[in-house]
């Protein structure tokens, strides 16, 4: 071996003096091109271009962007805000005109509430109004405390964790876990706020049709292929399901119990959103965990906010201190905002103890709810859309013109109708280019405990005669 | 090695002060244009080009100073070992706590989901198990008063090294509060913004319970709309439910696909997130470096996207009013000389500044003596100053009807809560002396008198302060990992409550305390928590300046420098 080697280099000395002059000139040229490549500047693409300074200056001066926005046209549908003047709780003045609010989520009834607000003064009183710092900076107040506890009890779960705003509950909730790479099944129908949260999370998105367990499962065993193909990145990946409770695009309710048995036979996590659920179903009001009577612990996470029924401000999440914990330093919402200011908290304290005390208040709002839906049946043109125990129903267009403007128009006629005749309605609004999958144009009608049935049997008949004259 | 120190070498010709010793290193400046000697007439004033020979001197209008001195080799040095001793330790106890020869705190997976791909990476939690949970009782601490100058904490001990507390039921009483961001001192339960928000809390409740295209614009949130733009001097201002949310919110209807996003280094989480969301292009600037800003506006607009060449649609800047963790204020009428060359919009968010800066509390654009129509975006929070919540975007009229209709906001939260909202309209009407009171102003004053005088008095002691003069945000160099812990401890033995900051809020060696400085902090106060301080920074050995400033007796402690620049 070693002799080969010596043999080897004899031979190329040899060849060195046997090979012709061109040969060796043209080696040594080679060779020291290979040198100037190996030490000339690096290739970068923006460097590459060879303009003078001046034609820079050029290039500067010529460049003209676009408008920091693009004009928006006098009459846009929502440019123009209705405009209410004190309080938007059952009785309610829009644009100056005392109206009945089938429109603000306040379900309960709980938003002019004596003794929340009577809580909350008392709140004022004592801490004032801002919290002036983040929770980790003497933003904590005892109040905080107290109110996680209360909702984690109210829960039934270990700890639950509160947020200064509602949107923000989920949106800072999913990118706490899921991260880059990993795997998230969402229903199409989900919320703005829940696509802000897995847009944050630069996970890959699949989407199922809504509610649809069939189609969910083709992507989860389509996916269980995938990993079986690489198993050692498949032991990384995590796996999300994040749904809504109650869905507040489409109104109805999530098949709860096939989801937590397609989350053990595939073995992935569940995130369940339930701001419309949460004290409104369940017999006390503890969301759909309750309506389907599943474990709670089955669910790894729940958020929801304390907008709607609790009539207050913020949201929370709540599940096992394993999972709730890590958002304490990882929820960006938490981390880096303001806590929630603590007469809000106390509002919420208040309204929790209402809803436990007197756990009729639902079965109340679950009739109330099944009269509004019958009532709206065979409306002559328009459809109901949702569960006949949702507090929050879609009235949409049975036939669509076609245009998503004209639509929208002919339902804000309805509504304007009825606002003239004091019945409160809004429309759907939803940011037509941002949503992954735009909902139809509907009509939102929102139930709450206040409402009496001479109430509900005026919006219903103002509504047919509405959609009568609209409609023709 | 530091951050701080790599880029020193970049500036060091830049005149800047160096007698002082201060570092020049972040503070890059636009090169002498002939566009800003145009504007040297009108901005500058003679007598103080003697005192401040900065080369930029010709866009300031008063006296901009600002220090970040630089980290000594021996902490340096120490501090990295302090971080290798604590790692070693952190694997000799996961080690144990492995072979269960040392009781695990920590929360644990189901029994029925342990075979589920694990939720946390094993390293994602080694720095909170090994390192945070140490001196996890520096953060969070309950408290149940106003967070006022003074505050009542509620008093926790935890017997298991911080895994759990427990709440002894008794308060510590009046703790000088030095961490809150309560900078005009409207943190308050009595008084005027109080009662204005008591009134209004019995007549509309406290929630909303609608969004604000919806059901939910109060005719109380189209007033304070109105107030915000007024006291802004922009045309028109919209409001929104959180300050994190406002810009992670709004800078997605802003900008998009095509178009350049130049942020600064040290922008906030909110920023950087809302950047994201937007789905443009995101280029990093040096931290209130104009010459590294300068050459990403000229290579974006020079060389436009990246493979396809095309222009950029357009070109946003993001810099914040102060930055909230080194105290240094955005080196504003450069960023404003800069957008205007070469014709990019400009995002100012003033969530520190507001209020806090400037002789009419008008933000950072009022402290520059600016024009505020020269800010594209102006964006700010209402949690700081005003003692409320929530956070507002002002400008042109087109820019606030585009995010009337196409805000996330306005079209999926909820809107603002009536009380809140009342507090804004009494606070902003105070500063403003629309009260009829010159309470405002005298607040303002009394900040800025804090502000110069705390400084001047911790950098008299021979601590490492970071930031601007006139910034009432004040970070104090604490460098070791130990002494993060040991310093809030003792400040806290000593009835002061401070905030300690470490990684990964700043960078690895540059942990610090924080002092917030608030109008409500009286002189006694002040000269309490200062001499704590400096008995505390004995004990932890914490004067680590070497540029020692001589006590000087004969400027009154009341100086301020306002009045002089008004005209």
């Amino acid at each position: 071996m070693a002799s080969g080697q010596q043999w080897v280099l004899v031979e190329m000395v040899q060849a060195f003096y046997e090979a012709p002059a061109y040969h060796l000139i043209l080696e040594g040229i080679l060779i020291l091109w290979i040198i100037r490549l190996l030490f000339s500047k690096t290739y970068k693409l923006q460097e590459r271009s060879d303009l003078t300074e001046k034609e820079k200056e050029e290039l500067i001066e010529e460049w003209q962007p676009e408008p920091l926005v693009p004009p928006v046209s006098k009459d846009h549908p929502s440019l123009n805000y209705d405009i209410v003047t004190g309080p938007p709780s059952h009785k309610i003045i829009v644009n100056g005109k005392e109206c009945i609010n089938f429109a603000s989520f306040n379900f309960l009834g709980l938003l002019d509430n004596e003794r929340v607000k009577k809580k909350a003064l008392a709140s004022l009183k004592k801490y004032g109004v801002g919290t002036c710092g983040p929770r980790g900076f003497y933003g904590t107040f005892d109040v905080h405390l107290e109110l996680e506890d209360r909702l984690a009890k109210f829960m039934r779960t270990e700890e639950a964790i509160i947020y200064s705003y509602g949107f923000a509950t989920i949106a800072s909730a999913i990118p706490a876990y899921s991260k880059r790479g990993d795997i998230v099944f969402v229903d199409e129908a989900a919320c703005f706020s829940i696509q802000k949260g897995l847009q944050a999370s630069r996970s890959f998105i699949k989407y199922f049709k809504h509610n649809d367990m069939d189609d969910l499962e083709r992507l989860l065993k389509e996916q269980e292929l995938e990993d079986q193909k690489n198993p050692r990145k498949a032991r990384v990946t995590r796996r999300f399901i994040v749904v809504e409770g109650l869905y507040i695009n489409t109104g109805d309710v999530c098949p709860l119990p096939d989801l937590v048995n397609l989350k053990y036979k595939y073995k992935v996590r569940i995130f369940l959103e339930e701001s419309m659920s949460f004290g409104v179903l369940g017999e006390h009001g503890r969301g759909v965990t309750e309506h389907f009577g599943v474990n709670i612990d089955d669910i790894d996470l729940i958020s929801a906010n304390m907008e709607n029924a609790v009539a207050s401000v913020g949201g929370f999440c709540c599940g096992r201190s394993f999972v709730i914990d890590h958002q304490r330093l990882s929820g960006q919402g938490y981390c880096f905002s303001a806590s929630l200011p603590p007469m809000l908290a106390a509002a919420a304290i208040e309204a929790l103890n209402i809803m436990e005390e007197d756990p009729e208040i639902f079965t109340i709002l679950r009739e109330k709810c099944r009269h509004v839906h019958k009532a709206l049946q065979g409306i002559p043109g328009l459809k109901v859309v949702g569960e006949a125990f949702t507090p929050a129903l879609h009235l949409q267009l049975e036939k669509s013109s076609g245009s998503r403007d004209t639509d929208g128009k002919t339902l804000r006629s309805i509504v304007q109708y009825c606002l003239e005749r004091q019945i409160a309605l809004t429309l759907a609004r939803y940011l037509e280019k941002e949503e992954r999958f735009l909902p139809p144009p509907t009509i939102r009608v929102v139930v709450t405990v206040e409402q009496t049935e001479e109430e509900i049997e005026k919006a219903a008949g103002l509504i047919r005669e509405a959609a009568l004259t609209v409609l023709k | 090695m530091t951050e701080s120190s790599a880029n020193k070498p970049a500036n060091g010709n830049v005149c800047h002060r160096a007698t002082n010793g201060v570092k020049p290193g972040r503070n890059g400046f636009v090169k002498n244009h002939y566009l800003y000697q145009q504007q040297q007439q009108k901005y500058c004033y003679p007598e103080e080009k003697v005192h401040h020979v900065a080369c930029n001197g010709g866009l300031y209008s008063r006296p901009f100073n600002e220090s970040f001195e630089e980290t000594p080799m021996l902490v340096a040095v120490l501090t990295y070992m302090g971080y290798g001793i604590l790692t070693i330790f952190g694997y000799l106890r996961d080690f144990l706590r492995e072979w269960k020869i040392e009781k695990c705190h920590i929360a644990r997976e189901r029994e029925e989901q342990k075979d589920f791909v694990p939720l946390y990476q094993d390293f994602e939690n080694f720095y909170t198990r090994n390192l945070y949970m140490r001196i996890r009782d520096s953060w969070n601490r309950p408290i149940c008063s106003v967070p006022g100058a003074k505050v009542d904490l509620v008093e926790r001990v935890s017997h298991d090294y911080n895994w759990t507390f427990d709440y002894t039921g008794r308060v510590v009483k009046d703790v000088i509060n030095m961490g809150s961001y309560n900078y005009l001192g409207f943190a308050e339960n009595t008084g005027l913004c109080a009662e204005a928000a008591a009134a209004v809390t019995s007549k509309y409740g406290v929630g909303v319970s609608s969004t604000r295209q919806e059901m939910g614009n109060l005719d109380r949130h189209e007033e304070m709309e109105k107030l915000v733009a007024k006291f802004l001097g922009v045309e028109s201002a919209m409001a929104f439910g959180m300050g994190f949310a406002t810009n992670s919110m709004n800078i997605p209807a802003l900008t998009g696909k095509g178009c350049l996003i130049l942020s600064d280094e040290l922008n906030h989480a909110s920023l950087v997130l809302g950047a994201r969301l937007s789905g443009s292009t995101i280029r990093v600037f040096k931290h209130n470096n104009m010459q590294s800003l300068e050459k990403l506006l000229r290579d974006a607009i020079v060389h436009g996207q990246p493979r396809t060449h095309r222009p950029w649609k357009k070109i946003l800047i993001l810099v914040e009013g102060i930055y909230s963790m080194e105290g240094s204020i955005v080196r504003l009428p450069e960023v404003i000389a800069l957008k205007k060359k070469y014709k990019a919009y400009l995002y100012l968010d003033e969530a520190h500044s507001i209020g806090a800066l400037g002789p009419n509390g008008r933000g950072v654009v009022d402290y520059f003596g600016l024009d505020s129509r020269d800010v594209d975006i102006m964006m700010g929070t209402f949690t700081k100053s005003f003692g409320a919540a929530g956070g507002y975007i002002g400008g042109r009229k087109e820019l606030i009807d585009y995010l009337r209709t196409h805000s996330h906001s306005a079209v999926y939260a909820t809107s603002m809560s009536p009380p809140v909202v009342e507090q804004i309209i009494t606070s902003m009407k105070c500063i403003m002396g629309e009260d009829g009171t010159s309470v405002g102003r005298e607040r303002i004053q009394q900040l800025a008198e804090n502000t110069t005088y705390f400084r001047r008095k911790l950098q008299e002691m021979g601590f490492i302060i970071y930031g601007n003069d006139d910034s009432p945000v004040v970070p104090m160099m604490l460098y070791m990992p130990a002494k993060i812990g040991a310093f809030g401890r003792e400040m806290l033995k000593r009835n002061i409550g401070v905030v300690v900051v470490g990684f990964p809020a700043t960078p690895i060696i540059e942990s610090r305390a924080r002092f917030c400085i608030s109008a409500a902090h009286t002189k006694e106060m002040l000269d309490m928590a200062l001499s704590v301080i400096s008995e505390v920074g004995d004990l932890l050995q914490l004067k680590y300046s070497r540029h020692r400033i001589l006590p000087s007796l004969d400027r009154p402690f009341d100086e301020t420098t306002y009045e002089e620049n008004e005209d």
